[in-house]
């Protein structure tokens, strides 16, 4: 396991390269579900104006 | 020919309920192919006899690289298709593009730069390749800011649109830069004229990281351009009916 994880001394340099390619499509994945969300409530509140006018 | 199927994608309603059916699928897919790749990638394929392990970069370097210039295609083609016919939901998809094009540009370049440490000596070389992509991150980056510097939707469509079409220059440039240039990066390993130019036990993980990050990239654009296509609409009978619906389910 320790062996896996060093990499043969490149470990650093492989582990930064998956952990920042992995949280960018997490973060990515997190942030268009929210911008829907966000649209989901924006277009309720909107349709919601229009029958009070 | 039938051009029926073609109009239906540009009502709103139509490609807002096809997007929805659709985008949990790619992500499924997507999610169920990365462990798999990931695995190929770190524990299957055989250490590389001149770069050792730091060359399992490439499973997260490659597949972020294509897709990002990919991304950044799809974008002009779907803004040109959105300028010439003025179809609103091109715009929609144009639009999604752009925050998941920037992260696979932004990732890109830093696995790129954390590669480069060990292999070139150098976080950042002033290189063709390395030029081309930063000017990749540059439209993306640009086209974002540009939308969100105007306020009228309509006028920010077509401003950000001309942007995405001129920018698509960069695309064969990024592509080729690699051989019309003297470049410190390497040339292309697996779509070469003479086939891949490593062994199938280190490409298989390859394709697989490509399948995943091209599945998400289809999910992450759908799930954006419903968003946009929510907020283009202005009442609607369908939305009354589609938020209602929603209320209803949770």
């Amino acid at each position: 396991m320790r062996e896996f994880l060093d990499m043969n001394g490149y470990g650093t340099y492989v582990w930064s390269a998956y952990g920042i390619a992995i949280g960018g499509l997490v973060l990515s994945v997190y942030l268009a579900r929210r911008q829907l969300r966000l649209a989901r409530d924006e277009a309720r509140r909107r349709l919601a104006m229009q029958e009070v006018s | 020919m039938n051009w029926v199927w073609f109009h239906r994608f540009g009502s709103p309603p139509y490609f807002y309920r096809m997007a929805g059916r659709w985008a949990p699928w790619f992500l499924a897919l997507a999610a169920l192919l990365l462990p798999v790749g990931l695995y190929g990638g770190l524990a299957v394929a055989p250490t590389d006899y001149y770069q050792s392990d730091v060359f399992r970069i490439i499973y997260v370097h490659v597949p972020t690289a294509y897709l990002s210039v990919m991304t950044y295609t799809w974008m002009a083609l779907a803004a040109a298709v959105a300028l010439i016919w003025r179809i609103k939901v091109c715009h929609a998809i144009a639009a999604a593009c752009a925050p998941a094009g920037a992260m696979f540009t932004a990732v890109a370049l830093a696995t790129g730069m954390i590669w480069g440490q060990p292999t070139w000596g150098t976080y950042w070389a002033w290189d063709p390749r390395i030029i081309s992509e930063l000017f990749v991150l540059f439209f993306f980056l640009g086209y974002i800011a540009l939308r969100g510097a105007i306020e009228d939707r309509d006028r920010a469509d077509r401003s950000s649109a001309v942007l995405a079409v001129v920018g698509v220059v960069n695309v064969p440039i990024v592509h080729y830069s690699v051989d019309w240039w003297n470049s410190l990066h390497q040339g292309p390993t697996l779509m070469r004229a003479d086939g891949p130019a490593m062994p199938m036990s280190m490409a298989w993980p390859l394709l697989v990281m490509l399948a995943s990050y091209t599945f998400f990239f289809v999910a992450i654009m759908l799930m954006r351009a419903r968003a946009e296509v929510l907020r283009r609409e202005r009442g609607g009978a369908w939305l009354r009916e589609e938020l209602a619906r929603l209320g209803a389910a949770t």
